[in-house]
């Protein structure tokens, strides 16, 4: 370790190390941290991600994927199933990854490209001079350091720091997390080629319940709950997951548990102040609607390595140039699906049973693999007329989309 | 007043540390530290712990 780079980035998820990946590839003296003494583990992840859009970071490698996807089904409460295809389920489940395998590929990536990675190793605070962020104070097994960087990327997850420390509040509400639970499961049937959605306020307040077959028969089972739906005196994520288990898969044998929080607020004020910016979880870039967070992660990851080197080679690392080099590309983009997304679950939240049943009834016998977004979301509000007025956002937005894609 | 982190029954997930109004929590590799001079137990870490690993100690 070095006391002074060009970029540190605190934190070796898929976030940090595409970012440090990309501003080494650009010939940046990069410095990538962990705290933890292992990349990748432990898992706070469902590990499900989709295809095609993977393809765009990163080349695809077998050794950490653990099964290949062609199919959702979705359950109402009434247990009414829902059939989607690849071509519409793609957006977020395609693949079920190996996290533990995949993060260390990519942090392994970072550090080919020229990455100093260090592991065991936490940001404590930050190096602030006038008003500009300067580096950070690092512990390395017991021990602590001053870097310096031009640079800092905050890539530090749910649990972020880094942006507080720099007078950005990341604190997210109770509605703007979903708390979960998940079982990696063993010696249950599982069909390897297809995942699951339960949704339902007896089940999942808020959220839903997911199985993603992990190949071997193995499958990640695993729940998302509202924050603002949970408590002291209701049932936690893990009481609802341990009665789904009792009822579908009381033979099965857990083999790891894992436990996360995943933002689910839609986009914060602010990602980037003098001298750093705000990646991944850490930046609150999850969906909204499905919690994935990798591809988002990855993205950000990407933009602000290459926001990064515009910003140094430019010899300004001001908010403004940053908010020019990361903040536009990313909210103009990513930003604006992910508030999308946000206007889809603030209306879905409030749906009870009845409405979730009636919707799926509505769908059951639609041929999924020939809709567009346009045709499921009229099949949608041929059910419920609220449900169009409650999303005409949306509408209009997707109207704008079919005008672009015609001209 | 104090905040009970459970350290059998704690995931390390950070749930509690991202949903802390005051920046009280944190978590260190694989456990849960609490500065007692920041935090006002105000319970939200407790709400969404998804374990339920988080006491209020009034």
């Amino acid at each position: 370790m070095k006391d002074m780079y060009d970029v540190l980035v605190i934190g070796a998820g898929p976030a940090g190390s595409i970012a440090a990946r990309t501003a080494a590839e650009k010939g940046l003296d990069v410095l990538l941290i962990e705290k933890r003494q292992e990349i990748g583990d432990p898992v706070r992840c469902a590990e499900g991600v989709s295809k095609v859009h993977l393809k765009k970071y990163v080349e695809i490698d077998k050794r950490w994927i653990c099964s290949d996807l062609n199919a959702s089904h979705i359950y109402a409460p009434d247990g009414t199933k829902i059939e989607m295809a690849e071509e519409i389920a793609g957006g977020e489940v395609g693949y079920v990854l190996e996290r533990k395998v995949f993060d260390r590929a990519l942090a392994e990536q970072a550090a080919e490209a020229g990455a100093e990675v260090m592991v065991k190793t936490r940001a404590t605070g930050l190096i602030i001079e006038d008003d500009f962020v300067r580096g950070a104070r690092l512990m390395h097994l017991g021990k602590e350091y001053d870097v310096r960087a031009r640079i800092v990327i905050g890539a530090d997850g749910v649990e972020s720091k880094v942006g507080r420390w720099a007078g950005i509040d990341t604190s997210l509400k109770p509605i703007d997390i979903e708390t979960c639970a998940q079982y990696l499961i063993a010696g249950a049937n599982i069909d390897q080629h297809h995942c699951e959605f339960y949704i339902g306020n007896e089940i999942a307040p808020g959220g839903y319940i997911w199985v993603f077959p992990k190949g071997g028969g193995k499958a990640n089972v695993g729940i998302g709950v509202l924050g603002s739906k949970t408590g002291k005196f209701k049932p936690r994520p893990v009481d609802y997951l341990n009665r789904f288990m009792e009822k579908k898969f009381s033979d099965a044998r857990i083999v790891e548990m894992v436990f996360g929080g995943v933002p689910v607020s839609g986009s914060i004020e602010k990602t980037s102040t003098n001298g750093l910016m705000l990646i991944g979880d850490a930046a609150r870039q999850s969906d909204p609607i499905t919690g994935g967070g990798i591809l988002n992660a990855m993205n950000a990851g990407k933009i602000a390595g290459e926001a990064a080197y515009a910003a140094i080679s430019a010899g300004d690392v001001s908010l403004k140039k940053l908010e020019e080099v990361y903040e536009k590309p990313w909210r103009e983009t990513m930003g604006h699906d992910i508030n999308m997304s946000l206007i889809v679950k603030n209306c879905f939240i409030n749906l009870s049973d009845e409405e979730l049943n009636s919707l799926a009834y509505s769908l059951k016998n639609v041929k999924f693999e020939r809709m567009s977004l346009l045709d499921l979301l009229q099949a949608l509000f041929k059910a419920n007329k609220k449900l169009l007025w409650d999303l005409r956002v949306l509408f209009k937005d997707a109207a704008k989309e079919v005008v672009k894609n015609k001209t | 007043m104090s905040l009970k982190i459970n350290r059998y029954k704690c995931g390390y997930c950070g749930a509690c540390v991202g949903v802390c109004p005051k920046g009280a929590l944190e978590l260190v590799e694989t456990w849960v530290e609490v500065d007692e001079s920041t935090c006002i137990t105000c319970g939200i870490c407790d709400r969404i712990c998804p374990v339920g690993a988080i006491e209020v100690m009034k």
